[in-house]
């Protein structure tokens, strides 16, 4: 008895956090999404309609850009792990002690950076007269303006250290046994990164793309300030988070449902349980 | 077109056409007219004493020490700042109840005095709103309704075309380098990022498509709709930017980004770099109009009283303009310096003229605020949802 006492005084502070205060707000969204607006004042009444969810199956815009969304989370993830992969495995059996330490610091400093900081950065970096076009313009390269090109280089440079930590923790971790004998069998490089890391490092892999992708997804401030004329998802419940809090609720619910359908693919792979 | 302002007692005394005089012919509207149901919210007779503070919601750089010092030395009441950036958290930030005093745009005034959020202000307890006050400004369709004034102008302003004139080498004279295909600076332009941007569509369209017969770029039913999202998608293939935050647009004129398109007086001015100008195309233009509006549920109504009447003085006014870079709604103001004539003179200030060629925001409504009784027009909402269109 005093043991369940103990066990429930521990779990009481993340109990109340989880269901109080996270499940209890996320419910209340899902709640408005059925709730309705006046039109002419944008006032809020509770009821019971579908039609927020009518509206977005109608307009075009909400499928458009829901797609959109989907590509550029699915391309900063690609775009991670194409950066991660050859970075950890350099870092933890290449690069000496010293560098190696070097990188890391490299890798995590941005995270102690403003979020709004580095992209305003990245908006002085990419301007028409920015340092990309200035350093790349003699070579005839011009930059990709403020488009969506940006908006997933923007994103991955935000969100890389969440992919490339794991990534390289799970290589370091790698004992050194396993190239060796790799490299006895005749395997090469690229053939031992194939058959021996990829398969080992699966877990950090998608580890890491959760992160990724689910912050890409929600993210609206990147397309707002690099983005040109790119709407994502987020920008478009911004805009109605003021005028029609429950279509912005229903709309909500998009992003939540691709985290979901991601979540569960990646319990099929059996990921989530070596993570 | 003198008749997009309202011309205050006459129509008022229509009784129930409030909202008619936006117009250019504003006796068409006949007894169909508009009238739009407000809450009934009493009016403060008289003041009393002073509570200790008032807690105002407005745009940056309309409250600041320089002039809350005094007047909290005056009167005895704290003055607690809330900046908002958009119209719309405005509204939604005098739904919570916990502010007194908002500095209201014509596209939130109506659905504040529509909502209930707003009383209805008794302009003897304002002694500072006098004949002082510019000719446009009074008895505005975006606060004054039913005969009732909810509103006490500060200033307004246009949403001008600035342009870098080493790209730009001749003055643009019409709006249509900022939306037709062909525009020679085509991917280096910028346009605003707001559902209210429609209306800048409008106003373009209104010149070059007589036949869709837009009167008014805030009355528009949904054929006309349609044609001024149609308009809005051709300019998104060559706009380089949308802007919301006015660094942002600053910073795309600066680097080179964009060469044309919308922007503000301050903006402009903001850049400190005389290569950008500015023009009032022909076409005319969109533009704002503030005013304070009081609580309805306000707890310190002297104190809130107390603060429209002292900032509508010349002196406080136009601090207030000069800072935020708008013409001020106080005349009297340009006469009490050279710099402030020069302010004035910069900003239109009296210019009745220029004023006459922009159509200040106001909330989109189901009737039709330019009169038509025939047709029903598109909503806010509407706007807002066909906005998501223009970008896909």
């Amino acid at each position: 008895m005093n043991r369940r006492a103990q066990l429930s005084a521990l779990l009481a502070l993340p109990m109340l956090w989880l269901i109080g205060i996270y499940i209890f707000s996320l419910v209340m969204l899902l709640v408005t999404a059925f709730w309705v607006t006046d039109p002419f004042t944008s006032k809020v009444k509770p009821g019971f309609t579908l039609r927020n969810f009518e509206q977005i199956i109608a307009n075009p815009a909400y499928a458009s850009t829901s797609l959109r969304t989907l590509g550029i989370a699915l391309a900063v993830t690609i775009l991670s792990i194409l950066i991660s992969v050859p970075l950890g495995i350099f870092m933890a059996k290449v690069a000496s002690p010293k560098l190696r330490a070097l990188l890391a610091v490299a890798i995590t400093l941005p995270l102690w950076a403003g979020y709004l900081v580095k992209i305003l950065a990245m908006r002085i970096t990419f301007t028409e007269e920015g340092f990309f076009n200035s350093m790349l313009g003699p070579l005839g390269i011009s930059g990709p303006g403020f488009s969506i090109v940006t908006v997933v280089l923007t994103l991955t440079y935000l969100w890389l250290p969440y992919m490339a930590v794991p990534v390289y923790t799970a290589i370091s971790q790698l004992p050194p046994n396993l190239f060796d004998a790799s490299a006895d069998l005749g395997a090469g490089a690229g053939f031992t990164i194939r058959t021996v890391v990829l398969p080992l490092i699966r877990p950090a892999i998608i580890a890491g793309s959760i992160f990724t992708f689910s912050l890409s997804l929600g993210d609206y401030i990147a397309a707002k300030f690099v983005g040109g004329s790119t709407q994502m998802i987020g920008s478009i419940i911004a805009s109605n988070i003021n005028l029609n809090p429950p279509i912005a609720a229903a709309f909500s619910l998009v992003p939540i449902a691709f985290v979901i359908v991601y979540l569960v693919v990646v319990q099929r792979t059996g990921a989530l349980e070596r993570m | 077109m003198r008749s997009k302002i309202m011309t205050g007692a006459a129509i008022l005394a229509a009784a129930a056409l409030a909202l008619t005089a936006c117009t250019t012919d504003s006796s068409s509207t006949g007894s169909g007219g508009l009238s739009i149901d407000v809450p009934d919210i009493a009016m403060l007779e008289e003041l009393g004493d002073m509570e200790n503070e008032v807690n105002i919601v407005a745009w940056s750089g309309f409250v600041e020490p320089a002039w809350t010092d005094e007047f909290t030395a005056e009167t005895g009441c704290t003055v607690n700042r809330r900046v908002a950036g958009t119209s719309d958290e405005m509204v939604q930030l005098m739904r919570t109840g916990d502010y007194d005093v908002v500095s209201a745009s014509g596209d939130a005034s109506l659905r504040l005095i529509a909502g209930g959020d707003v009383q209805p202000i008794n302009l003897d307890l304002v002694p500072n709103f006098g004949d002082d006050i510019v000719e446009g400004m009074k008895g505005q369709i975006y606060d004054t309704i039913n005969g009732k004034s909810y509103g006490v102008p500060i200033g307004r302003g246009a949403n001008i075309l600035q342009y870098n004139s080493d790209v730009v080498t001749e003055t643009p004279t019409s709006w249509d380098v900022a939306w037709e295909a062909d525009s020679p600076y085509a991917g280096k332009i910028i346009a605003y990022d707001a559902p209210i941007y429609i209306a800048d569509a409008a106003v373009y369209l209104m010149a070059h498509e007589p036949d869709l017969g837009i009167t008014n770029p805030y009355a528009l039913d949904e054929t006309q709709l349609d044609a001024a999202i149609e308009l809005l998608k051709q300019q998104n293939e060559i706009v380089s930017e949308y802007w919301a935050d006015p660094a942002a647009q600053i910073t795309s004129f600066a680097g080179g980004t964009t060469v044309l398109g919308t922007s503000w007086e301050i903006l402009r001015k903001l850049t400190d770099d005389a290569k950008f100008k500015s023009v009032l195309p022909e076409e005319g233009a969109t533009g704002w109009s503030d005013a304070w509006m009081i609580s309805a549920e306000s707890e310190s109504p002297n104190c809130a009283y107390a603060w429209v009447d002292y900032t509508s003085e010349a002196e406080v006014n136009g601090a207030i303009a000069t800072n935020f870079g708008m013409a001020p709604a106080n005349g009297a103001f340009c006469e009490t310096s050279d710099e402030a004539a020069a302010h004035c003179e910069y900003f239109n200030a009296t210019d009745e003229e220029y004023f006459e060629q922009v159509w200040f925001w106001t909330t989109p409504i189901e009737q039709c605020i330019d009169g038509r009784t025939d047709v029903t027009c598109t909503n806010f909402q509407e706007w807002t949802d066909a906005w998501l269109t223009v970008k896909g």
